[in-house]
């Protein structure tokens, strides 16, 4: 160890800490400057933390599994009358269903529809909260060897949920719906009007720029649009709620506060990515 | 002649000595960087990363600023901003000012009751978090809602205690094991 005098000792130990908050501030102008390396930086923290993170999760799935069935136990009687009534709805709607797919397949045959292949998809679990206080997104544990690629969609079981904006060898983060930077291009189902929607960091995305003289409806269906080249057109999002301001917002299918697996869709899209990401060699085997 | 005291004689100051003397040291850094990975585990809350990281740096900066030295404080803000997605500096700058603060009225800190401490720390999480709020602002430029801000103070004024409870054990083991080394 390199010795020194007190008075020295004393003087850099008081520097120190003016010294450091200047360094501060040149990261704050590095990670302005140059977005790749703190973005590279993040991905390989998150390779890092994810097999922890992934065995973490085991304890707290178990607990989050008690405590649900617990609530389950005790609401089991209620649980039931609403699944009954449910039920009866949903039959009707499967007779519904059997003869518009009858009727979809005959005017298929008619037209000689070519079908479009079923997208691929693989389940990824999520580990970690990859956001923070004013940023919404998760952390995906992935296999290595795996064939995940930035704009790729996730959805949880009922709908929409992000899309992959960082990829690394055993993680992927992706940038929830409800983050203040997204912004969705959608389709309002009853109108077929074309709208944004956009995060606010709240639990509820706004709806935006719907066309003029339109007013979108409560409980109106939102899917996606294919609008810009990034998303498939009618992945169902969510529907129409008006706020108590007076502001249409989306109530999204998806359940972003309790996210556990999600489903990666590629649809080979690559609209509207950042260039260093196009710039990015695409996995091979894929298009 | 006076008789030898009975007892140990000191061990010199060897290897393990040092390197019981780092790890002495380097344990509450260590702690908080395991709270925060946990904390990230942990996907109930949003913030919850930041919220573990200020309440360590805060309470050792009060009570054993030798064993939170600023590199391990620079070190903690960087990997909190790595670990959320917040823009890369801005938590490094709010640990920075929040742990010299600290460190500056710790004189006064260190003798209150744990009631005061906290009420203290809870004034130290507001001007961090309206900190963080204008940072965020800054350098994403644009501005940020308020509500998830209000939020994370929230959850950082309500983890003190059990952290703080947590620490004190601690504090009072190495006190201990430094009065017998």
């Amino acid at each position: 160890m390199i010795r020194l005098s007190i008075p020295l000792r004393q003087a850099l130990s008081r520097l120190s800490l003016p010294l450091l908050v200047a360094a501060a501030f040149g990261v704050m102008l590095l990670g302005k400057a140059d977005t790749v390396i703190a973005e590279r930086a993040r991905t390989a923290l998150a390779d890092l933390l994810a097999p922890i993170w992934s065995v973490v999760q085991r304890p707290v799935d178990a607990v989050r599994g008690a405590v649900q069935e617990a609530d389950r136990l005790l609401h089991l009687r209620e649980e039931n009358t609403r699944l009954r009534e449910e039920n009866a709805l949903l039959r009707r709607w499967q007779a519904a269903a059997l003869t518009l797919e009858g009727e979809n397949g005959l005017l298929r045959r008619q037209l000689a529809f070519l079908p479009e292949g079923a997208p691929s998809y693989r389940t990824a679990r999520v580990v970690a909260d990859g956001g923070g206080t004013y940023a919404r997104a998760v952390l995906l544990a992935i296999g290595p060897g795996h064939m995940i690629r930035k704009g790729q969609i996730a959805l949880d079981e009922r709908g929409f949920a992000g899309r992959v904006t960082e990829v690394g060898t055993r993680s992927a983060r992706v940038l929830l719906a409800t983050d203040m930077n997204s912004r969705v291009p959608v389709t309002l189902e009853g109108s077929r009007a074309r709208a944004l929607m956009a995060g606010g960091n709240t639990a509820r995305p706004r709806l935006q720029h719907w066309p003029e003289g339109l007013m979108p409806q409560e409980g109106e269906r939102v899917v996606t649009s294919a609008e810009t080249g990034a998303f498939p057109a009618g992945i169902p999002v969510g529907v129409v709620r008006w706020s108590q301001g007076g502001a249409p917002e989306i109530e999204l299918y998806a359940q972003l506060d309790r996210l556990d697996m999600v489903r990666l869709f590629d649809y080979g899209l690559g609209g509207i990515l950042p260039p260093e990401a196009v710039a990015r060699p695409e996995p091979k085997g894929r298009r | 002649m006076v008789p030898p005291m009975p007892g140990r004689r000191a061990p010199k100051p060897g290897l393990l000595a040092a390197l019981d003397a780092f790890a002495r040291g380097g344990l509450p850094t260590v702690l908080t960087i395991f709270a925060m990975v946990l904390a990230g585990g942990f996907a109930v809350m949003p913030g919850a990363v930041a919220a573990a990281s200020l309440p360590c740096i805060f309470f050792w900066a009060v009570f054993r600023p030798a064993a939170m030295p600023p590199p391990a404080v620079f070190l903690i803000g960087l990997l909190q901003d790595l670990l959320t997605a917040a823009p890369l500096g801005s938590g490094i700058l709010v640990l920075l000012l929040a742990y010299g603060a600290a460190r500056a009225w710790r004189r006064f800190l260190a003798r209150q009751g744990f009631l005061l401490v906290w009420v203290c720390f809870a004034g130290f999480v507001a001007v961090a978090g309206l900190l963080g709020w204008v940072l965020q602002a800054l350098l994403g430029w644009r501005l940020p809602p308020a509500e998830p801000g209000l939020w994370q103070v929230l959850l950082t004024i309500g983890l003190y205690p059990p952290l703080a409870w947590l620490f004190s054990r601690l504090q009072s083991a190495l006190l201990d094991a430094e009065v017998t080394a």
